[in-house]
């Protein structure tokens, strides 16, 4: 077999952009999928059950069906309610960010749960009330045991956006798929779409074990 | 000053406190012995709320805690309270530590708290130690961190549950003495302790409890020496 790296180089640009696509729908859904995810770990932890159940349903309904399944009843279904037409890109974002939330809230319901009883104890017999204890003292401690399991969360979005090639959004793996279409190549493409992927992951692991190292000396 | 009438409480099925009638006076240092199990700490625990109170009235200063009108962080600025794992803020330094819930509950500023902070350090002989945190400190250096973070709000009342249980025997010394030091300046206090010498030295009363009932209570030595009750008697025999 001979490797055509000519035409990589053609479709350079089109990686370059995929890639792009791939580094903005991963952040967005960390970012986002943070967000919510702090609020539905919260709410997880309410003692009202009406606020626990819904919640419960969500996450149980998000890690436990295929990604590849949730994303086409996104925008096949969920963004056309909302736009009256569907569209990739915020369907791929809604998707990852939803997905990650659910995860993330598991993240951060065990993360705070793992911080001793004693801790919230000493923190109400001070006169802190519970918002205040979860504020200075719960969270700075849970949100540290947090980062690594965040970080990995993170690494699983980068690879599960390629699934948002199925709806056409334009990242890194529908332009693999796109420049095997164009020139019936296999090689070419898959083994460059790996090694971008490869690349990003390789990135944010390396990232991650810096921090936690410097806040392991710390 | 505090006032507790047919304390009840139950986990699930399970009453731990069965019927608690106890007074405790200004300035009093009362001790709590008792075989484990047998409800010393939910007791404590009940006095500032960490339980819930299943039944009974527990009123301090004349306050009744259990009414649900009562501010129960308002409560707990007055009882202080000292855990037997110390149970520190590892993510803040000993200073830090003592000026978190001044400011935050008293709404002092940082000047005020950290010189409060700093003059508790030096009551507690730790000054040295203000800018470190509670990773690095052997267990007498934290309980007595906690002990003055405990007083920075001011309390009138001071709960201590097993101090210095979880200290190696050379640090419990140490501990005793701020104790000691604290009993002389006039803090009403009660202590769960098997330091049967601090009871006798600094207690004025000693209750003894057993599977959920105050057996027994009298001054230290007329209840070391002569206890009215087969239970006292046999508990202290075991530990003496
Ligand atoms: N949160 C809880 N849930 C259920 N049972 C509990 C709880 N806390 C305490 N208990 C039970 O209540 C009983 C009394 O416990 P408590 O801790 O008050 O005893 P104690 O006298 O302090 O014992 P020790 O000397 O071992 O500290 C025990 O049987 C214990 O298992
Ligand atoms: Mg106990």
């Amino acid at each position: 077999m001979n490797f055509r790296f000519d035409l990589l180089m053609d479709y350079a640009p089109f990686f370059l952009k995929g890639t792009l696509y791939t580094i903005g729908f991963s952040l967005a859904g960390i970012l986002i999928g943070t967000i919510f995810g702090l609020l539905i770990g919260l709410g997880k932890l309410s003692p009202y059950k009406i606020v626990r159940l819904p919640l419960d349903w969500y996450v149980t309904f998000f890690r436990g069906t295929p990604f590849f399944v949730q994303i086409l009843l996104i925008y096949f279904g969920v963004v056309p309610l909302i736009l009256g037409d569907s569209n990739a890109i915020f369907a791929g974002v809604l998707g990852l960010s939803l997905n990650a939330a659910a995860y993330i809230a598991e993240i951060f319901r065990a993360g705070i749960q793992s911080i001793e009883k004693g801790q919230m104890e000493a923190s109400r017999s001070l006169g802190m009330n519970y918002y205040e204890s979860m504020r200075y003292v719960i969270l700075p401690q849970a949100v540290k045991r947090m980062i690594p399991p965040l970080g990995n969360e993170f690494i699983v979005l980068i690879k599960e956006s390629s699934i948002l090639a199925i709806i056409a959004a334009p990242e890194l793996m529908y332009w693999g798929r796109a420049m095997q279409g164009q020139y019936y190549r296999v090689w070419e493409p898959y083994l460059a779409v790996a090694l971008i992927y490869l690349v990003l992951t390789l990135t944010v692991s390396t990232v991650l074990n810096y921090i936690e190292r410097r806040w392991a000396t710390e | 000053m505090i006032k507790v009438q047919n304390l009840k409480k139950s986990f699930g099925a399970l009453e731990v406190l069965k019927d608690i009638n106890v007074e405790i006076k200004q300035q009093e240092v009362v001790c709590v012995i008792g075989p484990s199990g047998s409800g010393k700490s939910t007791f404590l625990r009940c006095l500032n709320l960490l339980e819930s109170i299943t039944d009974g009235k527990v009123y301090i200063k004349g306050i009744d805690i259990t009414d649900k009108k009562t501010d129960i962080n308002q409560l707990r600025t007055d009882v202080g309270m000292v855990f037997q794992q110390f149970n520190l803020f590892p993510h803040k330094t000993v200073l830090e530590n003592i000026m978190l819930s001044p400011m935050k509950v008293r709404k002092w500023n940082k000047q005020k708290a950290a010189d409060k902070a700093h003059e508790l350090l030096a009551k507690v002989g730790l000054s040295e130690k203000a800018g470190v945190y509670p990773g690095s400190l052997s267990g007498g250096q934290k309980q007595r961190v906690a002990i003055a973070r405990a007083l920075a709000m001011e309390p009138e009342i001071m709960l201590f549950d097993e101090p210095t249980s979880a200290l190696d025997p050379e640090m419990v010394g140490e501990v005793l003495e701020v104790m000691k030091q604290l009993a002389k300046e006039g803090m009403t206090m009660i202590v769960v302790t098997h330091e049967m010498g601090f009871a006798r030295e600094v207690g004025d009363r000693v209750i003894f409890m057993d599977e959920g009932f105050v057996v027994e209570e009298d001054e230290p030595k007329k209840l070391f020496e002569a206890p009215s009750h087969e239970r006292t008697k046999a508990f202290l025999s075991k530990i003496l």
